[in-house]
């Protein structure tokens, strides 16, 4: 596995009881939160107290209180359109529970990504598809596929610069299809030597 | 039954690699159009593109990858959005709208098969990148969110402008791509269908076993 594959994910390194607890504890516990916020859901003053549990949490961690809010920042406008709607269609005590416990799970989920290395979180999931082994899922063949789709990612992005930087130096155009069609085109041949390079390597035998 | 043999190495190629093309598509920045009120992203071309190039099983799966590196915290979301959060928030029924419209996309575009159609495809792309994607979304967001249907509507309304705009782009590159690089798309038809999606030469090596055991 490669060493550089966690640096690359939102993952914060750390030393704190949060970052060594196991990752099937927590994402168990994100399991157990989800299922609690139902019922949690109908007091609103739980749900900030569960809230407030999460900036502890935070803290906890040794990160500060700022990097919880930036996890709820891309979705800042549609919680205050919820909290608006749920207040206008119902009252204001759901107008605070319903958001306030959408920005609760969310921000519980982002004190698990950012805890958890990625590689641990890759054993989870190639270890929790193995009883699917039966259904004719390989575990192994998951997480390398994992692996190879994590690894196209700098692949594609470096592929599409290329493409963009040859489109800019034949003709000043910012079609997207122009853009985008040779990119692809690129991208199917690119694959089509992986999978002759995985083939050499005995991958289907 | 059959229908669950193991992908072969290529289509795993493919399907890797489409995954990163859906990421590369959210690292384009947002662009405003006067017909639009919100920024349009192009990232919801990703799963237009893979199940119109790739089929439904491999477009399908192409978008499954791109949803597990986002969960494994990659910021892979248009936006730098990743991680597990992402999955409970309100708009998690676009998130799995992305993998059912790749898959339905595909799935309708090689039953179609070669050659490709611009007008199939974009009633095909519309069906499937926007009615169904619509109906995943606004029933998360009514899930998630407690919003009634014409309450997540309207949260929503403002997109449709960029996302019809999409749908006709996706076709076109769609076709773009099926000319420049043929023998993706099955012919249905003329040619019996010799190796739709997989060529399988899996059973050939059976009968030469013994054969081995021989030489031993």
């Amino acid at each position: 596995m490669a060493i550089g594959i966690n640096t690359l994910g939102l993952y914060q390194q750390g030393s704190s009881v949060l970052h060594r607890v196991s990752a099937w504890a927590k994402l168990i516990g994100l399991v157990v939160l989800g299922a609690a916020s139902i019922w949690l859901q109908s007091r609103w003053w739980l749900v900030l107290a569960v809230l407030g549990l999460v900036v502890v949490g935070y803290l906890v961690a040794g990160f500060p209180v700022g990097l919880m809010f930036k996890q709820l920042r891309p979705m800042i406008w549609l919680l205050v359109f919820i909290a608006v709607m749920n207040w206008w269609s119902f009252d204001w005590q759901r107008g605070i529970a319903v958001p306030g416990m959408i920005a609760t799970l969310v921000a519980a989920a982002g004190l698990v990504t950012l805890t958890t290395p990625m590689s641990a979180l890759i054993d989870v999931v190639v270890r929790a598809v193995g009883p699917l082994r039966r259904f004719g899922v390989d575990p192994e063949r998951v997480g390398l596929t994992l692996m190879l789709g994590i690894r196209c990612v700098p692949v594609v992005a470096g592929l599409a610069s290329e493409v963009r930087e040859a489109q800019i130096a034949r003709t000043a155009t910012h079609s997207f299809r122009a853009f985008a069609v040779p990119l692809l085109v690129r991208a199917l041949r690119d694959a089509d030597a992986i999978g002759d390079a995985l083939v050499a390597r005995g991958f289907d035998d | 039954m059959t229908s669950q043999t193991p992908l072969p190495a290529r289509d795993l190629a493919l399907i890797a690699v489409f995954a990163g093309i859906t990421a590369a598509l959210g690292l384009i920045p947002p662009i405003y159009l006067p017909i639009s009120p919100a920024p349009i992203t192009a990232q919801s071309l990703g799963p237009m593109l893979a199940g119109a190039i790739l089929g439904g099983r491999r477009g399908g799966a192409s978008l499954v990858l791109f949803m597990a590196m986002v969960a494994l915290g990659l910021p892979l979301l248009s936006g730098g959005r990743g991680g597990i959060g992402v999955f409970l928030s309100p708009t998690v029924g676009f998130l799995v709208g992305f993998v059912v419209c790749a898959f339905a996309i595909g799935w309708a575009t090689y039953r179609v098969g070669a050659p490709y159609s611009i007008w199939k495809g974009l009633v095909i792309t519309l069906l499937g990148g926007l009615v169904l994607m619509y109906i995943f979304g606004l029933t998360g967001m009514m899930i998630v969110a407690h919003l009634s249907l014409s309450q997540a509507l309207l949260a929503q309304v403002m997109y449709l402008p960029g996302d019809l705009t999409k749908a006709v782009i996706a076709v076109l590159v769609a076709k773009g791509v099926h000319t420049a690089y043929p023998g993706l798309l099955p012919w249905h038809g003329q040619v019996a269908a010799a190796g739709s999606e997989t060529g399988s030469l899996d059973d050939s090596p059976v009968d030469s076993a013994p054969a081995g055991d021989q030489v031993r």
